[in-house]
């Protein structure tokens, strides 16, 4: 054979990595390769992130990078030392749904499941920016703060593919969740009750 | 159903069962499945399109740390029978197209397993191969029958006659591109290969090998009637599990040979569970696509719209390897009465992977070019064109004089009309625009057949306190779960919380696929007879283990009727005169669905479908590279292959028109999985065409093909 290809540097090279997933630390000796998605499903098997493309493309391996959304498959492990990671079964339980898990459930914002874990981890996320003041691309004046209307949901949602077509129930359910947590923050601060004697 | 309607399960909004599992994440698709230790398996594929391997070298992925095996078709396991061309793999050296998988490296992780496939060296004698899609293709041939087993081609009356005495008519050609599925799922396998004690039917068999599957099926039952045959296995050999599939849409009807691929590698390393999920880009190879059609269609119509002539002669894609004949001109032999009608299919035979079913196999393309035929006619006619479609609505079924067995697709396009404001619609192309964008609105009929259904079965069985109702069936996202709790549970006059169903295991009792929309109306009858004869054997105490099975049941009297499913689709579009983008502003479908088991998980079947439709119309193409030496899909990713997003589908509603029909069976369900994207591409292009006077004959709709 002509040309045998260098293989390269013999594997496994290990890294050392922390991270805390769905609030469980873990010390890890990873691929330098490895991707979080990866690490999740593959060394920690956290299978409530999902890989639909690998390449940044569909948004079903969404987690909450210490707060923010973020597409797992791009992030390499490495970078990510120390970080706090937070999957769709991290937000909620079965028998304890975080609201957004249970808008979706309301509203059948699904169909074969398999965006859903992204969608919703994307969805607390993209709430959080909106009340941060971020602008999308359909805010129409970007100096003011950008309201939350069905077009800025389908807008900011539209990293997340959904192969089944459950977009119109998913923006009923992100519609819902925001409203009630703008309708929250504009409560005012609870007053102590009074003790009586 | 007959149950009491205070206490009836059916026809109630009900969450999904598995709802609480999907939104957090933990419900387990075939990857996920739990397994000690595994192993990883990346794919070698062929980077010719046609000819023979002439040296594989693995020596420097074998040398690679952590890599376990490197299968090729020099030492893999032998299959038994050639049943099927598309799982009879790495048996010889021979290549069929491009991206075929000609091997595998199985190594401890997925990266590893990755870098070792790229260090193989294979090297190929090639041969004249062609890729190239074209209409009058000098090989191209009759198949005689095409899928579903109908006649390739069909003839009654005289259709030159019918044309010549036509006042109007139309003679145009239409065209659909080949499209891939594309769940978010990408598919997924592990494979183990045992041995264990075999009690089986011939008497004890000894030790035996013994393999499990834990695949992304939309049915496990038909999956290992396939794969027996050509492993030389009996049925208690092989186990697959499939209880939770992210979505499917034909890719995963039938086992691909990503199957067989893991299943032979395992083989390698009996005792080691091999995984192996594609890659998105592997999505686009082997797992099957909507193939591309090439469509003449004619009408001829009498001054006041009456049909006198319809023809419809399509050449289609097929592969050298697998013929998959879509039944392209089935819609146009039922769906409007004339006189004199004709239609036929050809295969084109090329040097690519097998097609299979993509939602609304025939219906979706050969439907789009109907109704975009009838918009064209009824412009000519100046008629509006839901007066023209109900003027050759038939009394029987044009082709076989059948009587229909229910039949309401005109109540959809009268309740749709009415429900989307089509009085405002303005006739005159171009008669509405809003600054740079120009509004328009179509319709399409839309209407999808009864599929025959192979044996089906199912279980009940009382264990403590609970009746356990087993079927193989599938839940790709289409509500089974749900839906086929609420019909046990009506026929065993029990509330829902007292069921406990099992699918997606071949220890279950067998059942047809989820497949050509039967899955309601099919496991649905399938267990309400086993429903009725348990409480039959048992009445209404049984005691703790009581079993009884039952056998799908259709009526015989259904044989006497053309059966049917209906429904009309209204688009609204804008579309730029600046940039010649469409779109979709509003979309409405009105249906005529048998019995609505499920309000909630019907609807999102329906706007899935439409949006899905919207998908089709505006972005879906993959984009096959015929160039010699050549014979991929270039654009063989999300960044390259649009798929709807959710800013592209702002209004998209579905509502229905329930009349059961008993000929569907017991459930009175027609089926409800594909009809919502049938028609839709028609209904947006007509839409785009009384927006802008542009007629568009091919999809997708790209801005390119708009722009002024
Ligand atoms: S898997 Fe990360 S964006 Fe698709
Ligand atoms: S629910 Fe199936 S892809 Fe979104």
């Amino acid at each position: 054979m002509k040309d045998t290809p260098d293989p390269g540097p013999t594997f496994p090279i290990a890294l050392p990595i922390q991270l805390a997933v769905n609030g469980k630390r873990h010390q890890l000796d990873l691929d330098p390769r490895a991707s979080v998605l990866d690490t999740l499903r593959d060394r920690l098997g956290v299978m409530s992130v999902k890989k639909g493309c690998d390449h940044g493309q569909c948004g079903a391996c969404t987690v909450l990078a210490d707060g923010k959304r973020v597409l797992s498959c791009l992030c390499l492990a490495a970078s990510y030392d120390g970080a706090d990671i937070l999957t769709a079964e991290g937000l909620g339980t079965v028998d304890q749904l975080h609201p957004m898990q249970q808008a979706f459930l309301d509203h059948d914002g699904f169909q074969c499941g398999y965006c859903t874990p992204g969608q919703i981890c994307s969805a607390v996320g993209m709430l959080d920016e909106l009340a941060q003041g971020m602008p999308s691309h359909v805010t129409p004046d970007v100096r003011k703060v950008a309201e939350l209307n069905d077009a800025e949901i389908r807008e900011r949602m539209s990293g997340n593919l959904c192969r089944c077509g459950a977009y119109v129930n998913i923006v009923s359910a992100i519609r819902e969740v925001g409203q009630g947590q703008a309708a929250s923050a504009a409560l005012p601060m609870p007053v102590a009750r009074e003790v009586t004697r | 159903m007959t149950t009491d309607p205070k206490t009836a399960s059916v026809g109630q909004d009900r969450v999904r069962i598995d709802g609480p599992l999907k939104v957090t994440g933990t419900a387990p698709y075939a990857f996920e499945q739990p397994t000690e230790n595994p192993a990883y398996l990346f794919p070698l594929t062929s980077t010719i399109t046609r000819g023979k391997i002439r040296a594989i070298d693995a020596s420097a992925a074998r040398a690679l740390s952590g890599v376990l095996e490197v299968l090729t078709h020099e030492n893999a396991p032998k299959l038994l029978a050639k049943t099927d061309t598309e799982l009879y793999i790495l048996q010889s050296r021979d290549v069929h197209y491009f991206g075929e998988n000609i091997g595998a490296v199985v190594a401890e992780t997925q990266e590893i397993a990755r870098h070792a496939a790229s260090l193989v060296r294979v090297e190929y004698d090639t041969e004249q191969e062609d890729t190239r899609f074209r209409p009058e293709h000098p090989e191209r041939y009759n198949p005689g029958k095409i899928n579903t087993g109908i006649p390739a081609d069909s003839k009654q009356g005289n259709v030159e006659q019918g044309l010549a005495e036509a006042a109007v008519t139309v003679d145009e050609v239409y065209a659909t591109p080949y499209e891939h599925h594309n769940p978010m799922e990408m598919h997924s396998v592990i494979a183990e290969w045992d041995r264990e004690r075999l009690d089986g039917v011939l008497g004890v068999l000894g030790e035996r090998p013994h393999l499990r599957i834990h695949d992304a099926s939309q049915g496990v039952s038909y999956e290992r009637l396939m794969l027996l045959p050509l492993l030389g296995l009996l049925p208690q050999q092989v186990e697959i599990s499939s209880p939770y599939v992210g979505g499917a849409f034909g890719s995963k009807g039938i086992p691909h040979a990503q199957v067989m691929l893991t299943v032979l590698a395992a083989r390698l390393m009996p005792g080691r569970a091999v995984k192996y999920m594609l890659s998105r880009q592997q999505m686009f190879r082997s797992v099957g696509h909507r193939l591309t059609t090439h469509q003449r269609f004619r009408l001829g119509a009498a001054a006041d719209g009456t049909l006198t002539a319809i023809t419809h002669d399509v050449q289609q894609s097929s592969s050298r390897l697998k013929q998959f004949a879509e039944q392209t001109v089935n819609a146009t032999r039922h769906l409007y009465a004339a006189p004199h009608r004709e239609t036929s299919t050809r295969m084109v035979p090329l040097d690519i992977g097998p097609a299979t079913f993509m939602r609304a196999p025939g219906e979706f393309p050969g439907m789009f070019a109907q109704e975009t035929a009838m918009d064209e006619l009824a412009v000519k006619l100046g008629l509006d064109p839901i007066e023209l479609r109900l003027r050759n609505k038939p009394d029987t079924d044009p082709e076989s004089g059948k009587p229909h067995s229910s039949h309401h697709l005109g109540e959809c396009l009268k309740e749709g009309a009415r429900l989307f404001g089509w009085e405002k619609r303005q006739a005159q192309p171009r008669a509405r625009q809003e600054g740079e964008w120009l509004c328009g609105m179509g319709v399409a009929a839309a209407t999808y057949p009864r599929q025959m259904t192979p044996p089906t079965k199912a279980s009940v069985a009382f264990r403590e306190g609970k009746y356990h109702v087993g079927i193989a069936a599938a839940d790709l996202g289409t509500g089974a779960w749900t839906v086929l709790t609420q019909i046990a549970a009506d026929a065993l006059k029990v509330p829902e919380e007292d069921v406990v169903l099992h699918i997606g295991h071949t220890d279950l009792p067998l059942a047809f696929l989820a497949g050509g929309s039967t899955g309601t109306y099919n496991w649905g009858s399938a267990v309400m007879v086993a429903a009725v004869n348990f409480r039959d054997r048992y009445g209404l105490t049984p005691a703790e283990g009581d079993e009884a099975e039952g056998s799908a049941f259709f009526p015989d009297e259904a044989k006497k009727y053309m059966l049917d499913a209906y429904g009309a689709h209204f688009a609204e579009v804008k579309v730029s005169t600046v940039t010649g983008e469409v779109h979709v502003t509003r979309l409405l479908g009105v249906y005529d669905p048998g019995r609505i088991i499920n309000p909630r998980t019907a609807n999102s079947q329906f706007i899935g479908g439409m949006t899905m439709g919207i998908s089709a119309a505006l972005h879906e193409e993959s984009y096959l590279d015929s160039r010699p030496g050549y014979g991929h899909v270039v654009n063989s990713d999300f960044a390259g292959y649009h798929i709807a997003a959710n800013a592209d589908v702002p209004d998209v509603q579905a509502r229905w028109i329930e009349h059961p029909d008993p000929m569907f069976g017991p459930t009175g369900a027609k089926g409800i999985g594909e009809i919502g994207i049938v028609g839709v591409p028609a209904a947006i292009g007509n839409a785009i065409y009384n927006a802008t006077g542009k007629r568009l004959r091919e999809l997708p709709f790209t801005p390119a093909k708009l722009v002024e």
